[in-house]
């Protein structure tokens, strides 16, 4: 099923000094959108105002038609049940092993007995591949290992809205492509809404459904991703194609006349890129119908390579 | 940092608020029974020994201190009297003040600010479990429990330093010593140094849970986070100390 959440007119500042103002976005239902953006431009802090964690100065966020921003702690609390997050290094309880880690929800929530606790908790950790590992503590196993942990403990509660906080960060290029095959598959099994922070251009070429981009304390742009991959925008273009020829500078932005100069001597370089072919669930993942439909979309646009499982 | 002359009234502010938000999630239930025992049996441990090891020379202090001067003004009989009287009255209060602020309040503001930097405070509150509840009534709770029994012993190591000190090494008549026991002191000083533990206890680790919950900036953030809990924590326990001694004398009629 999947929840909407609804951003509007969000703007957080620390101090003087702002983050993010004005940021307006709908994550629809059941879709996988990525927010991207340079460097110390805030995503985190995005996520963790999206879950109530921090408080915006102005502006609403509506999950479930209930604005989070303006709930009592109480309430808060029941609310947050509808999310699963994972934290960039996992956060997983540092002072339980890993079975005891992805069944903490279960414990604390619901009244379900340990043998049902264990069935439920095994089933996590096969989907993410971490069968063997249950009694390692959190310190004795590796980042991407962890990753994998803090997603099996996000997903025990079922939930409708999985928030991912730079799920490839610290990664090696394969475990990024084995967890974004991961992410794609999970999507297509739960119907869950998805929303990943991050900025690795390839994971955001091939995962999404809709791609956003912050920078300059602004949402740049926000929509589906065939449109922000063929969008003329500079930022846009220069951000996913990792360019340094662009708005984006090493420190913060370079001076328009500079930028206007790069920017002429790209258009002069041809045309841009094909789309990139988009990542689809594993030949053992049933499909549902929305999966069926790009599946199919994805087949004309690339031709033969990918088929329909 | 940027100083900023609201920052204190919003830090002492924000302690407050979660103090309320302690007493106000006290009768929450499920009462984390597991995490309660864990946590005294944690903080038992670190304070006992050392606890024992300072009140033995602090009795001993206290004894030598009151041997001499009761010898000079001729009231050796009364030298019993006094030192009971100075270690169950203050000298155990404030020990246990600064062991259990010391010894158990760095220990819970390291583990709760190590949690928070590795983000483990923020995934508890989006798995929807509020860490007030969870985490830092346990810890109050643990504290003052163990502050309690701490008082205790602290009293009876002291007092039996006390006597040690005051029979075997200042060769002081050991009838008088215990004749003389309870002459000064009464049941209800007692009570007053264990109300006062109690009231330690719980404001050493609500300071400690506090600071430890609100560290930021990675490692150095949670040295910090310790070095000024334990600051805040010695200023508060000894201010709260003078006014509930000036109470206490109000209160409760003195003997003689």
């Amino acid at each position: 099923m999947g929840v909407e959440i609804c951003v509007e007119g969000l703007t957080k500042s620390f101090g003087h000094q702002v983050i993010w103002q004005d940021v307006s976005l709908t994550l629809p239902a059941g879709e996988v959108s990525v927010m991207l953006g340079p460097s110390g431009t805030g995503k985190s802090v995005f996520l963790k105002t999206l879950v109530g964690l921090l408080k915006p100065d102005r502006g609403s966020v509506k999950i479930a038609g209930r604005d989070i921003t303006r709930l009592r702690e109480h309430d808060l609390y029941e609310v947050r049940k509808l999310f699963g997050v994972l934290f960039q290094d996992g956060a997983l309880f540092g002072s339980m092993n890993l079975y005891d880690n992805i069944a903490f929800p279960l414990r604390e929530h619901t009244r379900k007995s340990e043998s049902e606790i264990k069935r439920i908790v095994l089933e996590k950790m096969d989907m993410v591949g971490l069968i063997g590992a249950e009694g390692k503590l959190p310190g004795e196993i590796s980042g991407g290992m962890r990753k994998r942990a803090g997603l099996a403990r996000a997903l025990v509660l079922d939930p409708e809205i999985i928030l991912f906080d730079e799920p490839d960060s610290g990664l090696d290029p394969v475990r990024v492509a084995y967890l974004n095959q991961l992410i794609v598959d999970l999507n297509a099994q739960i119907d869950a809404t998805f929303l990943i922070v991050t900025h690795d251009i390839a994971s955001a070429r091939q995962v999404p459904d809709n791609i956003g981009l912050l920078f300059r304390r602004e949402l740049v742009m926000f929509g589906p991703r065939e449109e922000l991959l063929a969008s003329d925008e500079p930022v846009v273009r220069q951000f996913l194609n990792g360019r340094m020829q662009g708005p984006i500078g090493m420190a913060e932005e370079k001076d328009a006349a500079q930028v206007e100069q790069e920017l002429a001597q790209i258009d002069e370089g041809g045309p841009a890129d094909a789309l990139t072919p988009r990542l689809l669930p594993g030949a053992g993942i049933a499909r549902p119908p929305r999966w069926e439909v790009i599946a199919r979309r994805e087949a004309e646009r690339h031709g033969t390579g990918v088929t329909s499982a | 940092m940027r100083i900023s002359p609201t920052g204190a009234l919003r830090q002492s502010g924000n302690l407050f608020a979660m103090a309320l938000d302690v007493v106000r999630s006290l009768p929450r239930r499920p009462f984390q029974a597991r995490e309660f025992i864990q946590q005294a049996w944690f903080v038992a441990s670190v304070t006992i020994l050392p606890t024992a090891l300072v009140s033995i020379p602090f009795g001993a202090v206290i004894a030598l201190q009151i041997g001499s001067l009761t010898r000079q003004l001729g009231a050796q009989s009364f030298s019993g009297a006094a030192s009971v009287l100075a270690v169950l009255r203050e000298a155990s209060p404030i020990v246990t003040a600064l062991l259990i602020a010391g010894a158990g309040g760095t220990a819970i503001c390291a583990d709760l600010g190590a949690r928070k930097i590795r983000d483990e405070i923020d995934a508890m509150q989006v798995l929807g479990i509020d860490p007030i509840h969870r985490l830092v009534v346990p810890r109050v709770l643990a504290s003052m429990v163990v502050a309690v029994l701490l008082n205790g012993l602290v009293s009876v190591v002291g007092v039996a330093g006390g006597y040690f000190f005051n029979v075997v090494l200042q060769h002081g008549t050991p009838g008088a010593y215990l004749a003389s026991f309870t002459t000064l002191a009464q049941l209800s000083d007692l009570w007053a140094a264990e109300i006062k533990a109690l009231v330690f206890g719980a404001i050493a680790a609500i300071v400690a849970s506090y600071k430890g919950l609100t560290a930021q900036g990675g490692p150095k953030g949670v040295g910090d986070a310790v070095n000024q809990s334990v600051v805040i924590t010695f200023m508060l326990l000894f201010v709260t100390n003078f006014v509930m001694t000036a109470v206490y004398f109000q209160v409760v009629p003195q003997r003689g």
